[in-house]
């Protein structure tokens, strides 16, 4: 029986579905069986952040409506061995699917996967519903802004009622040289507020935007810091203990020197 | 001379991660006590079963609130006594 981990934040736009899918990859590249799931039905994005949108035919609910089978559905990503994508309906909402159907579908993928990894949809109705009830643990995807983090409180306490315990929290978009002159909450402040176990943290990097882009996740570049950061996450959630990143910041003496003197 | 050397050092007064911090502070304490409605209701019976231990109290013109002001949250919490117990004192 593979795992089944749900992506989540309450908020929009701090970038679950990015997190989705470089840590799907970062699995696959590691030699693991792994399947993407969008439960964002009604709003689609999983599919143009990996590059296969020009390859759905069925989706997520399609297989639960019983249209297709399982298999049909299933996207096998060409470029990385054993990676797949199950795309959710774009032309639906989100009341097309319920949370037991949502149950039912993750235990069979999870039969088949070592890792069903599922993008949550903002918010925390039916669609959040829906995509949490299948799942065996939980990855809260946050920023350091003060609405991000008061959403992700929000949903520790709705994962809690619903008998989801210990997610783990993702620290997305981190600036180190705001964190330094105390312009951003840092990680410590963060994980004060929320209370929960830090599982890492990803520096703000301008290749997420190319890779996206490109329809290409950035764990598959050799060098981005974003890449090395997705890698570490990877490797914790397999088990290993790996260091946090430390993020430094570029700016040293000779910056702030020329920052007061105003050249 | 001393904003120079602040501003050189990078120890600007009012950082502004500070005051993200506590308005965030703020604001999650009256979410988390609004997740669930029987909050206040528990925290009532509790203060209610610790008080009485002391004291009769007026149980139905008890008052527990959480208020806020602009910069603290506050529970306000008035309770009538009705008198107060012998026996709690002579325990001692």
């Amino acid at each position: 029986m593979g795992e089944v981990i749900v992506i989540t934040s309450g908020k929009g736009g701090v970038g679950k579905t990015t997190t989705t899918a470089n840590l799907g990859t970062g699995f696959a590249l590691l030699g693991k069986k792994v399947v993407l799931v969008d439960a964002d039905i009604g709003l689609r994005n999983l599919d143009v952040v990996m590059g296969l949108e020009n390859r759905i035919v069925y989706d997520l609910v399609d297989v639960t409506e019983g249209n297709c089978r399982l298999k049909q559905a299933l996207i096998r990503d060409k470029r990385y061995e054993s990676l797949y994508l199950l795309p959710a309906a774009q032309t639906r909402d989100k009341n097309a699917v319920n949370p037991d159907q949502m149950k039912v579908l993750c235990s069979d993928l999870a039969e088949e996967f070592d890792y069903v990894i599922i993008d949550c949809p903002a918010g925390i109705e039916q669609g959040f519903k829906n995509a949490i009830a299948g799942a065996d643990r939980a990855i809260i995807v946050t920023t350091p802004e003060v609405s991000a983090v008061r959403d992700a409180d929000r949903i520790i306490g709705l994962l809690e009622s619903e008998g989801k315990h210990d997610p783990k929290l993702v620290v997305n978009r981190i600036r180190p040289h705001m964190v330094k002159k105390g312009d951003m909450m840092n990680i410590d402040d963060i994980i004060e507020i929320l209370a929960i176990d830090l599982l890492g943290i990803i520096p703000e990097d301008e290749y997420i935007v190319i890779s996206t882009n490109r329809g290409e996740p950035a764990v598959v570049s050799p060098v981005a810091l974003a890449s090395i950061a997705y890698k570490n996450i990877v490797r914790r959630l397999l088990g290993e203990n790996v260091p946090l990143m430390t993020i430094e910041s570029n700016e040293g003496f000779f910056y702030k020197l020329k920052k007061v003197f105003g050249f | 001379m001393l904003e120079f050397i602040q501003k050189f050092f990078g120890k600007e007064a009012a950082c502004s991660k500070n005051i993200a911090k506590e308005r965030l502070r703020l604001v999650l304490v009256h979410d988390r006590a609004n997740v669930s409605p029987q909050f206040m209701e528990v925290l009532k019976d509790d203060m209610i079963k610790v008080i009485s231990n002391y004291m009769e109290i007026n149980e139905q013109e008890m008052e527990v609130n959480l208020t806020n002001t602009n910069s603290s949250v506050t529970l306000v919490a008035n309770i009538p006594v009705n008198r107060m117990k012998r026996s709690a004192f002579q325990q001692e």
